[in-house]
């Protein structure tokens, strides 16, 4: 018999060497974001040298004493303007990309991406209410264009997962088409509504566009939440999630309550993407992209995945909008534009490197 | 004997259509029983519902003498597994990741595997013999290498009671014997196990009893030399067959009807009838299509033909079987008890 004829010779591995393999991803990982977040801070139109970036950055945290050698401007700029776009640039990276992990995940499909259950159109449809409805202006200042994003968006995947259900048990092929039933359905609408406000057509379309272009620390704060519990959520989940990737009377019959894992992942991901989408509008590539390059560098295990899909989802978005800064122009060009102009050809240069299955 | 397992008059419909009427079985610790029947017969229906998977819409299935409602899921899945026939496995995963995905139902949702759970697993796969795929994605192996990392994963749950749908399908005679070996062997050491058999064969030489199943109904239930009577496969099958006894131990071996080459190399023409003419008063010419079973299936003409068949059962059956191996060891107690279950 083959088993028996074949020399023993792969061992479970030694609990030390898989913990320092853990421990130096995440190390490369951490690495890469402060590195992006430096890029972010320096890069702009007023450009700062490094030294300088960390010199007002600590004494304005009062972690250092010095006379400042910068304008006062710079200042402000920095920690006014740029810095919360950093922020914001993290946080939305972040999400994007564990929305991503989690759908691919637990749809078992790699070309799912965080929009996947409606969420983008659910999204766009409220913005585009809140902009087109004659509202008062002191609303408006007060984001309820975000805050109506946020909650069609998770009306829309309410709906989505509601229609998907078949007695007692939420199929994965019917939650997907679901999601691309109401998704085009609130695309018509917001078609229907940017055709009969012409007037809103260029702030509605400028909003879909999405960025990064006014970003304040309110709604940085504003998104923070929603993005980190959703992170820590899932990231917990993750040894139950890799269950999920088998199909669900398997994970069923591992004693995994399968239909409320399912949900709390999608309600978990959904959150995240809502509260995104509300503030930096649709920005594609992140999150389809991102967790398969985690996937290539580090192997599909979620309870790694989903951290590591964070801190490197974080990274790339800061350096994307960095990157969108820098081209020269009359104004920033959206950041979706440089995601996918500067992520397929790394994607794709992996998956050449890469000669077997990935997902 | 302890029943681990036992379904009472358990019927199930898909939506309109019934799938199981009124079955009963039950299943202890240390037997081995088979379900056949033909595709569509509720084989796999009867296996989910026994899972746990499917409720049953009259009757009662019971686990370890409680109903099973009542018992949670992951307390269920740390005494019962389940190896399904063509279960999802995410290809990138390594085989020790799915392995260790076994103790799942120890974990709960936060938990982080200890260091027994990681001998757990290391011994489901030792048991299974794939220790040596552990590093080997699952995408990569062999479609048998794949059957023992399921048959690891559900070691590694330590089960009682273990459910396999079709565990031999898609392998090589080599596979399927090592693969239902190492079954039976955990049967020796106590496990209860309910299998369903595409191979009747396989069935007759491990099972200790047989279930037969026709269009959601148990039609017969016993020793496999009880079961496996031409009358209830033709019956079932729709299709006379040929059923002689193995060579070696005096269990059922089912055969195809006959053989379209006379034995000289000749191809029976068109219209000829599919068995050898002359030798076998078997023969008689009108076997696939008569639905009168009786021409074929009188006892004395069955073993009127035993001895000249013999060489052919040798080589479509397997080397030896595996309850005549039982029986020798003593385990009669066990078989006998396993057989008077709920044999109809």
């Amino acid at each position: 018999m083959r088993g028996v004829m074949e020399v023993v010779v792969a061992r479970p591995r030694p609990a030390g060497r898989s913990a320092r393999l853990r421990l130096g991803r995440y190390t490369v990982a951490v690495a890469a974001l402060l590195l992006a977040c430096m890029v972010g801070v320096m890069v702009g139109k007023a450009p700062v040298d490094p030294g300088t970036a960390v010199a007002i950055l600590l004494s304005r945290l009062h972690l250092l004493q010095v006379v400042p050698w910068w304008p006062a401007s710079l200042e402000t700029i920095l920690w006014e303007i740029r810095l919360p776009r950093v922020a914001m640039g993290a946080l939305v990276g972040a999400a994007l990309s564990v929305a991503g992990a989690t759908y691919q995940g637990l749809f078992r499909n790699p070309l799912a991406d965080p929009y996947l259950v409606g969420v983008a159109a659910g999204a766009g449809l409220g913005a585009t209410l809140a902009m087109a409805a004659p509202l008062p202006a002191s609303l408006y200042s007060l984001g309820i264009i975000q805050f109506a994003a946020f909650g069609s968006a998770l009306l829309a995947m309410a709906l989505v997962y509601s229609l998907a259900r078949v007695g007692g048990s939420t199929p994965i092929t019917t939650l997907v088409l679901a999601g691309v039933a109401v998704g085009a359905l609130a695309n018509a609408m917001t078609s229907f509504l940017m055709y009969a406000h012409g007037d809103k057509l260029a702030v509605i379309y400028s909003w879909m566009l999405g960025g990064f272009n006014v970003t304040t620390w309110r709604q940085a704060a504003l998104v923070a939440p929603s993005v980190l519990i959703a992170v820590l959520v899932i990231s917990l989940l993750g040894r139950v999630a890799n269950v999920m990737q088998l199909d669900d009377d398997q994970a069923r019959s591992l004693g995994v309550n399968v239909e409320l894992v399912k949900l709390v992942l999608v309600v978990a991901a959904t959150l995240a993407t809502a509260a995104s989408v509300s503030a930096a509008g649709l920005i594609g590539f992140v999150g389809l992209v991102v967790p398969h390059v985690v996937r290539i560098l580090w192997g599909p295990d979620h309870r790694s995945l989903i951290p590591l899909s964070a801190l490197v989802g974080a990274a790339f978005l800061v350096s994307a909008d960095a990157g969108a800064r820098l081209v020269p122009g009359p104004q920033d060009i959206p950041v979706g534009v440089v995601t996918a102009f500067c992520g397929a050809p790394f994607f794709l240069y992996l998956l050449r490197q890469q000669k077997r299955s990935v997902f | 004997m302890e029943s681990l397992l036992s379904l009472e008059r358990v019927s199930f419909r898909y939506g309109e259509l019934p799938v199981l009427k009124d079955v009963s079985l039950e299943v202890g610790s240390g037997s081995f029983l088979g379900l056949v029947g033909p595709n569509g017969s509720g084989k796999t229906t009867l296996l989910r519902v026994a899972a746990g998977l499917l409720k049953p819409d009259a009757g009662r299935v019971q686990l370890f003498g409680q109903p099973m409602a009542k018992v949670g899921r992951a307390q269920m899945a740390r005494r019962l597994a389940l190896l399904p026939q063509n279960g999802n496995l995410p290809p990138a995963f390594t085989v020790w990741e799915v392995v260790l995905m076994g103790r799942t139902p120890f974990l709960g949702y936060f938990g982080r595997e200890n260091a027994s759970d990681l001998v757990a697993a290391e011994r489901a796969m030792e048991q299974a013999r794939c220790r040596h795929l552990a590093d080997r994605r699952v995408g990569e192996l062999s479609g048998g290498e794949r059957q023992r990392v399921l048959v690891a994963r559900a070691l590694a749950q330590q089960p009682e009671v273990l459910l396999l749908d079709e565990p031999t399908s898609h392998m090589d005679v080599e596979h399927q014997v090592a693969t239902i070996d190492l079954i039976a062997e955990l049967v020796d050491q106590g496990l209860a196990v309910l299998a369903v058999f595409h191979d009747l064969n396989l069935a007759a030489c491990y099972c200790h009893r047989v279930a037969l199943l026709s269009q959601g109904r148990l039609v017969a239930i016993g020793q496999p030399a009880e079961v496996f009577t031409a009358e209830n496969l033709s019956r079932v099958f729709k299709v006379e067959m040929c059923i002689t006894t193995h060579p070696r131990d005096s269990v059922p071996a089912v055969l195809p009807p006959g053989s379209r080459w006379r034995g000289d190399g000749e191809t029976r023409g068109r219209g000829e009838p599919p068995l050898p003419l002359g030798e076998h008063e078997y023969a008689s010419g009108q076997l696939h299509r008569s639905e009168d079973a009786s021409s074929g299936s009188e006892p004395d003409r069955r073993r009127s033909r035993e001895g000249g068949e013999g060489k052919i059962c040798s080589a479509a059956a397997p080397p030896h079987c595996r309850r005549a191996g039982v029986k020798a060891e003593g385990g009669i107690a066990r078989h006998g008890s396993a057989g008077d279950g709920s044999g109809r």
